[in-house]
């Protein structure tokens, strides 16, 4: 169990982390999920103390991180893969875990075969490692202590299709057995195929939480036409909320009949019409974290 | 669009109640920064260095000095550069490394009170510099005992305990120093070219300063590090000379080391 409360952090005037409050349940995963930069990153470094918070509590397991006995073996860590010592063998960094958590030696061996990794490869040096090969080296080293709960920092970065779903197993089991899992990223499908609760974040404040069905639910309709704002006109004139998204579309929360027929009553030829699941979901993160979004703000520079 | 809450979400399992594990013994914290010291190739090959370089000055001192009156003095001196001029930069890695490399993450998220890492990378480096001292000495033993035996002399061995112990006491500053940088810069490019300029530069120009100027010559052990610690390969320190040391030790090392820790204790961790 992961409680967020009020946590906010100033740099200067600037706030990368706004007033978040959420839970990561035991039993479930929690995908923390926004753009680059949102504040994630933030977030979860203040949660394992390695940034001090402005104001706001994270507890973990009803304490504090930095009042943890042995921190390792309550809680695991992956903040980022890439942040190994390149002149240790993969090996070696799981030894010194291991024995910084009083953990027998025997217990890297045994990690080192559930996150695949072989004994050829586990002898080379991390600095020769593929980012997905330090992804499972991260994973090894979060799971060393039999922790119950796990925080990891964009844990997919890296990996390939198999690897995602390899990932997703892995955390669905941890989960199964009682543990809390909160893992960020800033890709959407990632968090849609790993994760039970999401949580939305966006220039550091949190924009929209719950489960993954709910969140789906709220998609609506999807809906498109030749004329895209005569629909959206339409339909907002059938008293119906719609926006325009991306290519065309049109996302309209009401049902498909009641949409259907609001464009039908308006004499507007529809070329698609659908719930809106994952699509509504992709256009409820991009509408939500979109004022933190790059690729918006040099797109409206150009039209202007 | 409609955010929703999560209280509605059932919990599907609850793992058993397990009880808290205990605290990590700062034993483990000595055990584990001791082995990091050794275990990267950098470390394994700075301290191997000193090991062959400590031969290489034996043998050295064997081939091109005169045996007939060579003492231990003489290859105490030959195998104290190694110690100096390489050692130390162990001592800035130890700590530098961690924010270079970037495992400052994973070292503090399993040992959050950053004080006890810290002063556990502290001890380890006052134990290695005199572990790598007495190979050095060793080293230093074998030389003279074997050139006394080539020779056909007796050996002779011409350095006090209490002088070893002043070289000794010497080089750890130097380990210090250098550990002082790491911790102040958090850099390994800076703490090792700082250790360097201070090590090799400064002794330069401070001397150069004294020959310039009679003031700095007979006032330079009061604010220069270096000079202070000359006198302690020596025997026979004077009581003043004494103050010297003490006075630009705190000066150079332990305020700028307690700098240093304020900052890092601080610190965001990245």
């Amino acid at each position: 169990m992961i409680t967020i409360e009020s946590l906010t952090k100033s740099y200067g005037g600037f706030r990368a982390v706004d007033e978040v409050t959420f839970t990561a349940r035991p039993g479930r995963v929690t995908g923390f999920l926004g753009p680059n930069g949102a504040g994630k990153s933030t977030t979860m470094r203040i949660v394992v103390g390695l940034t001090p918070a402005t104001s706001g509590s994270a507890t973990l397991l009803g304490r504090e991180y930095a009042d943890l006995p042995n921190p390792g073996r309550e809680v695991g860590v992956l903040l980022d893969a890439s942040a190994q010592h390149a002149g240790r063998t993969g090996r070696e960094v799981l030894n010194i875990a291991a024995r910084t958590m009083g953990l027998p030696k025997s217990r890297v061996g045994e990690m080192l075969e559930r996150v695949s990794l072989t004994e050829e490869e586990a002898a080379r040096r991390v600095g020769n490692y593929s980012l997905g090969m330090r992804q499972r080296l991260g994973i090894a080293a979060a799971l060393l202590g039999d922790p119950e709960v796990l925080i990891l920092d964009e844990p997919a970065n890296g990996l390939d299709p198999a690897g995602i779903r390899w990932m997703r197993d892995l955390l669905r089991g941890f989960a199964d057995g009682g543990g809390t899992v909160l893992l960020s990223s800033h890709l959407l499908h990632e968090i849609e195929v790993i994760a039970d609760d999401i949580v939305v974040i966006g220039n550091g404040r949190i924009v929209a939480q719950g489960t993954k069905e709910e969140l789906l639910a709220a998609g609506g309709t999807l809906v498109r036409a030749a004329d895209q704002s005569a629909l959206v006109a339409a339909l907002q004139a059938a008293g119906l909320k719609a926006r325009p998204g991306a290519s065309g579309v049109v996302l309209a929360e009401a049902g498909l009949a009641t949409v259907g027929a609001a464009a039908f009553a308006a004499g507007i030829p529809l070329t698609e019409l659908r719930a809106a699941d994952s699509a509504g979901l992709e256009e409820m993160f991009l509408a939500l974290t979109a004022e933190s979004q790059r690729d918006h703000l040099s797109a409206e520079g150009a039209a202007a | 669009m409609t955010a929703t809450t999560m209280e509605t979400t059932p919990v599907t399992t609850a793992r058993p109640e397990r009880s808290v594990p205990a605290p990590i013994p700062f034993t483990r914290l000595l055990d584990v920064e001791w082995r990091k010291m050794f275990d990267t190739r950098t470390g394994f090959w700075l301290l191997t260095g000193v090991g062959i370089l400590s031969l290489i000055a034996t043998a050295a001192t064997m081939i091109f000095g005169n045996r007939e009156t060579l003492t231990y003095d003489d290859f105490a001196a030959a195998v104290g550069i190694p110690v100096t001029v390489i050692l130390p930069v162990l001592g800035a890695l130890s700590v530098s490394s961690e924010w270079g490399q970037r495992t400052s993450l994973t070292t503090f998220t399993l040992v959050p009170s950053r004080g006890r890492v810290i002063q556990a990378k502290f001890l380890v480096i006052v134990a290695v510099g005199l572990a790598s001292l007495a190979v050095a000495f060793g080293a230093g033993a074998i030389g003279n005992l074997v050139n006394a035996g080539i020779a056909g002399v007796t050996p002779d061995w011409n350095i006090s305990l209490g002088t070893l112990s002043q070289i000794a006491l010497a080089d750890e500053i130097n380990m210090l120093m250098a550990f002082m940088l790491g911790v102040l810069l958090r850099n390994s490019p800076g703490a090792v070219v700082g250790y360097f300029v201070y090590a090799l530069v400064l002794p330069g120009v401070s001397g150069a300063l004294a020959d310039a100027q009679q003031w700095w010559m007979d006032n330079a052990g009061w604010f220069d590090l270096r000079t202070a610690t000359i006198p302690l390969y020596d025997a026979g320190v004077t009581g003043e000379q004494w103050a010297q040391l003490g006075v630009s030790t705190l000066i150079w090392l332990v305020l700028p080391l307690a700098i240093g820790l304020r900052m890092l204790m601080r610190s965001e961790v990245k």
